[in-house]
């Protein structure tokens, strides 16, 4: 054996602080708190998210995956994600009509439009996992905050139920679980990202209509997305800092 | 979907705060009116008002007790609901509500009224037995004296303590409409004007309120009604009604010009769901017609009889249309989607955890804790609140 003392150390206390790393990591995947694991590091990451318009189908498959992954209950007023279809008349802009039944959750029934001069288009929306949240600024004990990397979470073990998040989302994008009384909204699965995964609905999209995107990564297509694009978030007006990045949102929807 | 009109967000189908939310600023409202009315004897020295003074600030503490259980009720985790003073978000104007509600209720009312009260409980302390004697002697914190100068020093508090008083009743409501005010989201309540519309209102209802309260104990005790003070209560509550009466024409002129985009929604929501509570009950029966019947009775000297009746209806419709008032700010701004694009429906139900019934039941609540304070602390004696001149029990 070749080995000397000052390697025979050196190796056996790397071996020390990586066993004890791993310990450390493994009680966290087992607490259902990988984020929390050391090689997951949030000051790394600044989540969002990029829609492209023109490549939704209104297949609802997004909305379904959705439902099954995060467990949300299956209500006509629950929903974390969700489609919309806009019919617009573009010498009417301002008076779309729009609909979404049960979400979008079942796809959308075929609908002819006969009229040359209509425009039809899905929007998939979602929480905007806004920078300057008006949900977070409204609740009262911080049971809704923003994480690091720029994920609005809810410790559902903290909230009141007051609803005055709800009140305060601009994009209706929050909802109160009947189960526990308390309020819910996409995540944008951050027990998937965290893992490495992309969120469920941009899993599962056919089209890849939505992609999640991580702002802070500079080999993210995103930022290629955001140079070739004319890109929109929702109501730019409430300036919420949103991050869910439209590629072809019309005028008319809101 | 029943009862929805047009498109609204999927999670909007459900409305988030119920008629417990309407009762809540109607509630405070009536605490900061009535204390408000009860200073301006302490502070201005209106004399004419003095025999209502000791019954506003018992009528204050009765709805100030009350105002926290309707949102206790309508919380998701009542249980959960002391986070708010043990880790508050301090950028959230809700988290302030605790601070804001103990301030007022235990620096501001309960020192005032013990302040007032003190030689009157000392007297009944030493002339009670048994149970009572206790609890007198409890209310008077052990100490009896009362003293010409320990007296002096109570008085002396106590005007300071109103004078720290009436900036706190406006902090108390002021606030409750910034709760609204602040919502950027929502453009029927989104108005730097909301605080003071919901301060002046208040003042409004809290006037009305112990005008009619002082019309009911006077029939209750059998007692003459002091005719100068109920007609300089009514002067203040026709001089306030201007004032919020104003400001809120102001508030719907602003809105009707500028016409924004959430206009067309918030216009047809008015002309149709909202028309009777709106319109109807607070514009015209719980405005416009108490102004005129109040304005009358400053222009023209009618008899005594005929301006009791006067003062009751006019009060009783003031009443009526603050709350339809905050039906309107708080139901109204449900009822549109924040896509402007559709409306739904608030339907009450009945004896669910905020239903009618609950609502019912914690309006009639202060009036019966209202009945307990009186029994214990008489607002009247030979001098109808004449502090210190007269003893007690």
């Amino acid at each position: 054996m070749d080995q000397d003392r000052r390697t025979f150390l050196g190796q056996t206390g790397k071996l020390l602080v990586l066993t004890a790393s791993a310990a450390i990591a493994w009680e966290h995947v087992l607490a259902g708190r990988p984020e929390e694991a050391p090689n997951y590091r949030a000051t790394d990451h600044w989540w969002g998210m990029a829609v492209d318009i023109e490549k939704c189908i209104g297949c609802g498959t997004c909305v379904r995956a959705c439902k099954t992954e995060n467990d949300v209950p299956h209500e006509a007023f629950t929903f974390r994600t969700w489609v919309e279809r806009y019919v617009v008349d573009p010498a009417d802009y301002e008076h779309p009509k729009v609909e979404s039944p049960n979400g979008g959750y079942d796809g959308f029934h075929e609908r002819e439009v006969r009229d040359p001069n209509l425009k039809m288009f899905y929007v998939p929306k979602l929480c905007n996992h806004c920078a300057h949240s008006p949900c977070v600024q409204v609740c009262p004990v911080g049971a809704t905050f923003e994480s690091q990397d720029g994920v609005v979470l809810v410790d559902k073990s903290y909230c009141l139920g007051c609803r005055y998040c709800v009140q305060a989302c601009p994009y209706g994008c929050r909802f109160i679980d009947p189960r526990t009384h308390t309020v819910d909204k996409c995540s944008l699965c951050y027990h998937r990202i965290t893992k490495g995964l992309t969120t469920a609905c941009c899993e599962t999209c056919p089209t890849g209509a939505r992609v999640l995107a991580d702002l802070k990564d500079k080999n993210d297509p995103i930022h290629a997305f955001l140079r070739e694009h004319k890109v929109q978030v929702l109501k730019p007006q409430m300036a919420t800092g949103s991050k869910m990045y439209y590629n072809g949102l019309d005028g008319s929807v809101r | 979907m029943p009862g929805v009109e047009g498109f609204i967000y999927p999670n909007e189908l459900e409305l988030q705060w119920s008629v417990l939310i309407v009762l809540y600023p109607f509630i405070t409202g009536l605490v900061a009116g009535a204390f408000i009315l009860a200073s301006l004897e302490r502070v201005f020295n209106v004399q004419a008002v003095k025999p209502t003074y000791r019954l506003a600030l018992l009528t204050a503490l009765a709805f100030l007790l009350v105002a926290p259980l309707p949102l206790q009720l309508h919380l998701g985790h009542p249980e959960r609901s002391l986070e708010m003073y043990l880790t508050p978000h301090t950028q959230s104007a809700m988290a302030m509500f605790g601070f804001v509600y103990l301030w007022y209720l235990m620096v501001v009312l309960v020192l005032e009224i013990w302040l007032d009260y003190r030689r009157d409980i000392v007297l009944k302390w030493r002339a009670s037995t048994g149970f009572a004697r206790l609890l007198y002697g409890a209310m008077a914190l052990w100490s009896d004296n009362i003293s010409e100068s320990a007296l002096k020093l109570d008085d002396r508090l106590g005007r300071a303590l109103t004078v720290i008083g009436i900036p706190s009743a406006f902090l108390l409501h002021g606030y409750v409409g910034f709760i609204f005010g602040s919502i950027k989201a929502n453009p029927w309540w989104s108005t730097p004007l909301m605080p003071i519309v919901f301060l002046f209102s208040a003042i409004v209802s809290g006037i009305a309120c112990i005008l009619l309260l002082y019309f009911v104990t006077c029939w209750l005790r059998r007692v003459p009604v002091d005719m100068p003070c109920v007609d300089t209560i009514a002067k203040y509550l026709y001089y306030a009604f201007l004032v919020d009466f104003s400001l809120e024409m102001l508030d719907l002129i602003h809105r009707l010009y500028e016409a924004d985009e959430s206009f067309r929604a918030l216009d047809f929501m008015v002309k149709t769901r909202l028309f009777t509570s709106q319109i109807v009950l607070q514009i015209i029966l719980g405005t416009l017609v108490p102004l005129v019947l109040l304005g009358l009775s400053q222009l023209v000297t009618f008899r005594e009889k005929t301006r009791r009746a006067l003062y009751v209806l006019a009060g009783s419709l003031t009443l009526m249309g603050i709350f339809a008032m905050r039906w309107n700010v708080v139901i109204g701004g449900q009822l549109f989607s924040k896509s402007f694009l559709g409306y739904t429906t608030y339907k009450m139900e009945f004896a669910t955890r905020e239903g009618l019934l609950p609502a019912i039941v914690l309006m009639i609540l202060p009036f019966v804790i209202l009945g307990v304070l009186i029994r214990l602390l008489p607002p009247w004696g030979h001098g109808e609140g004449d502090r210190g001149t007269h003893a007690q029990g």
